[in-house]
């Protein structure tokens, strides 16, 4: 058996972001296991300071070019929660219905674009154009669709553009709307075929099992996307607006993101949290689709990430139709509210695809930022991913046959598992 | 691939990221009704987040994000060494985008601010022309994948192309959008380069002029028009200078 083992990727790939893995066996010992975020600065809290609240969702729809609409979401949510403002019901539909368009788009590109090709042992997507090009053509579909869903609500799916302090610039076109749900109908059989294919390949999820805390919106009647309450999977429950007491987060010497924990030296969020915290919630679809891989709460195994965002893409794909119905049922439903600035405090929690996002800001009365917090779902997952590279290089330093290249391909499928956006979490 | 029984040449291509959201390369894989004969036309060669392939064989070199660091300066300069068409895409890359308006904040406080007593490295940002040649800028926030596809026909193939001459408010007209002053809102589209199709004032958001400036702006009379509809030197400023696309239009 081998027992000296050397992993060491520079800026590790399919990922969105800069990060670099380490992972050092002696003698089959662990030396060594690193996950480093080397991204650069960008100082948004501080450039924050002064802005006015116009533009605070504009401007922090850019840390993140994939959930750029959950950003916008939760500062538009943070800055309401400071002026004490309501939105309508239609421009709450609206907002979750730009929701689902995110994560199924966000979602949709990791599962297939990102993920999928360590599975297949291919270097990338554009791979499979070649050995199974039905799969791509159902992956551009799929996209695309969901592309066109946040286009059509938000305006653009890359910096929304209708998502407004307030509520939503307008109720899209009908027929737009009817030919989007028509589509989204017609997609289930490419997602049953998704499915399928994640389950042909299932057998190769690594048996991995860290116990840790999952940190998620708590849902009350619904499988939670925009605001409520907070929860752990070890029963820490908190307000929105307490949510420093849930994240926690501190500098660290190595890494440009910040680092969190909770009741443990880490925690995990993401699409795994939030079902962890709220399977009851799923829809009966999304649910049989959990079930069919045996995912049930509380699973433990941070590559049933994967899993578990595939069953979000069923649930995400019923709720946008049930949601579409409904707008379309009152086309002239009032879509924003009268906004006064005033001096106060708001703070904003969103489940992007990644995980629970927080904005936080403090208005001076004419409606300027005078201190900003953003916490990424990322910023959350790094000390945890770090956590599970030297478990994971514990337990397969001693598995047969193991040599530098499986641990390293195990160490990023890891990583990406996570789906991180590094640029995000060092915002 | 082949055509008439002859296999094309295809251009290799690279795409880098630097400072910024990486949503400008997040677009090089959406339009999904061009997307496969897109890629069918070149050789992805290194493309760090869409595939673990990573050759430095490149002829063309896309660039993402503006520069914050010294590794970055580093990394930017063997690029440029190595490409044969540097292109800069998106604002951060042509002219440092929203990262831009760290440029007139204190590092060391700004440093405070989020980072407490760990000081992090960082300089004040630059686009990648202000470092190395650039062979050509696409602008936008994020670029449309619609040009970047008429830029790389007009790179591969000598497809001719021009960026529009005129500004947003053209493609505004064009698409039946009632003008945002009309709202009472501020919108730089008659300033701004024209060529995004004019997404925002449609979806119900005056332009902020992620694109820079149209060929001979007429600001003169912008800020008059604007100026008649009630919006003060500071507020416009404040706009212009937020993707940093007008730095030194108006102070």
């Amino acid at each position: 058996m081998k027992i000296d083992l050397n992993v060491d990727v520079h800026h590790l790939t399919r990922v969105e972001g800069h990060g670099n893995i380490n992972v050092r066996v002696e003698g089959g010992k662990v030396r060594e296991a690193r996950w480093d975020v080397v991204e650069t600065p960008r100082y948004f809290e501080a450039i924050l300071k002064g802005k006015h609240y116009t533009s605070a969702g504009i401007y922090t729809s850019r840390i993140c070019g994939i959930c750029s609409i959950g950003h916008c979401l939760a500062s538009v949510r943070a800055t309401e929660d400071a002026f004490g403002v309501r939105i309508t019901p239609a421009a709450k539909k609206l907002r979750m219905l730009a929701k689902h368009g995110e994560t199924l788009q966000s979602h949709w590109l990791h599962l297939l674009f990102l993920a999928a090709p360590d599975f297949f042992g291919l270097p990338d997507a554009l791979s499979f154009r070649q050995a199974n090009p039905e799969v791509v053509a159902i992956a551009f579909r799929l996209k695309g669709l969901a592309n066109d869903l946040c286009d059509l609500v938000a305006g653009r799916t890359t910096h929304p553009v209708s998502i407004l302090v307030g509520g939503m610039a307008r109720i899209p076109d009908q027929n737009a709307m009817l030919a989007i749900k028509d589509r989204l109908d017609r997609s289930l059989e490419d997602v049953s075929a998704v499915i399928g294919l994640f389950r042909k390949v299932a057998p190769k999820i690594p048996d991995f099992v860290r116990e840790t805390e999952f940190v998620s919106l708590k849902g009350t009647d619904e499988y939670p996307f925009i605001g409520g309450d907070l929860v752990s999977t070890d029963g820490v429950v908190k307000k929105e607006r307490e949510y420093k007491a849930m994240t926690n987060e501190y500098v660290t010497p190595q890494n440009t993101t910040k680092w969190c924990r909770l009741s443990r030296e880490s925690f995990a969020v993401g699409a795994l949290a939030r079902l962890n915290n709220n399977f009851a919630l799923l829809n009966p679809e999304a649910a049989t689709a959990a079930a069919s891989f045996g995912l049930k709460p509380v699973n433990h195994n941070p590559f049933m990430n994967n899993v578990a965002q595939l069953v979000e893409c069923v649930h995400c794909t019923y709720e946008s139709m049930r949601l579409i119905g409904e707008i379309i049922a009152d086309p002239k439903a009032p879509t924003m509210a009268k906004v006064s600035p005033k001096k106060g405090e708001g703070v904003g929690a969103v489940e992007v695809p990644r995980g629970i996002l927080y904005h936080h800001y403090a208005y001076n009365d004419s409606g300027r930022i005078e201190k900003a917090n953003c916490v990424i779902p990322t910023t959350q997952n790094n000390a945890n991913i770090h956590r599970d590279i030297g478990e994971l290089a514990k337990k397969f330093s001693t598995e047969q046959g193991i040599t530098d290249e499986r641990l390293e391909l195990l160490c990023s499928m890891l990583v990406r598992a996570y789906d991180p956006c590094i640029s995000c979490s060092v915002h | 691939m082949k055509y008439l029984g002859m296999t094309p040449l295809k251009p290799k291509i690279a795409v880098f990221d630097f400072t910024g959201c990486e949503g400008c390369e997040l677009q090089l894989a959406n339009k999904e009704d061009t997307l496969a004969p897109f890629l069918d036309a070149v050789e992805i060669v290194n493309f760090r987040e869409v595939t673990t392939v990573r050759r430095d064989d490149y002829d063309i070199a896309f660039i993402e994000g503006c520069i914050s660091r010294g590794d970055e300066i580093e990394r930017l300069k063997a690029i440029r060494s190595t490409a044969k068409v540097l292109v800069a895409l998106g604002s951060c890359a042509c002219f440092g985008g929203v990262n831009r308006m760290k440029n007139v904040l204190d590092l060391q406080e700004a440093n405070r601010e989020v980072y407490d007593k760990e000081f992090k490295e960082t300089l004040y940002v630059r686009s990648a022309k202000e470092i190395v040649k650039v062979d050509m800028e696409i602008p936008g926030c994020p670029v449309s994948k619609a040009e970047v596809e008429r830029i790389v026909q007009h790179i591969v193939w000598n497809v001719s192309f021009d960026f529009p001459k005129y500004p947003v408010c053209l493609e505004c007209k064009q698409r039946y959008s009632i003008c945002r002053f009309d709202f009472g809102e501020l919108c730089l589209g008659p300033v701004t380069r024209g060529g995004c199709g004019a997404p925002c004032p449609a979806g119900g958001l005056g332009c902020w002029g992620c694109r820079g400036p149209a060929a001979e702006p007429n600001y003169e009379e912008f800020f008059a028009l604007a100026g008649r509809k009630g919006f003060g030197k500071a507020e416009i400023s404040e706009r212009m200078n937020f993707f940093g696309g007008f730095e030194g239009v108006l102070k």
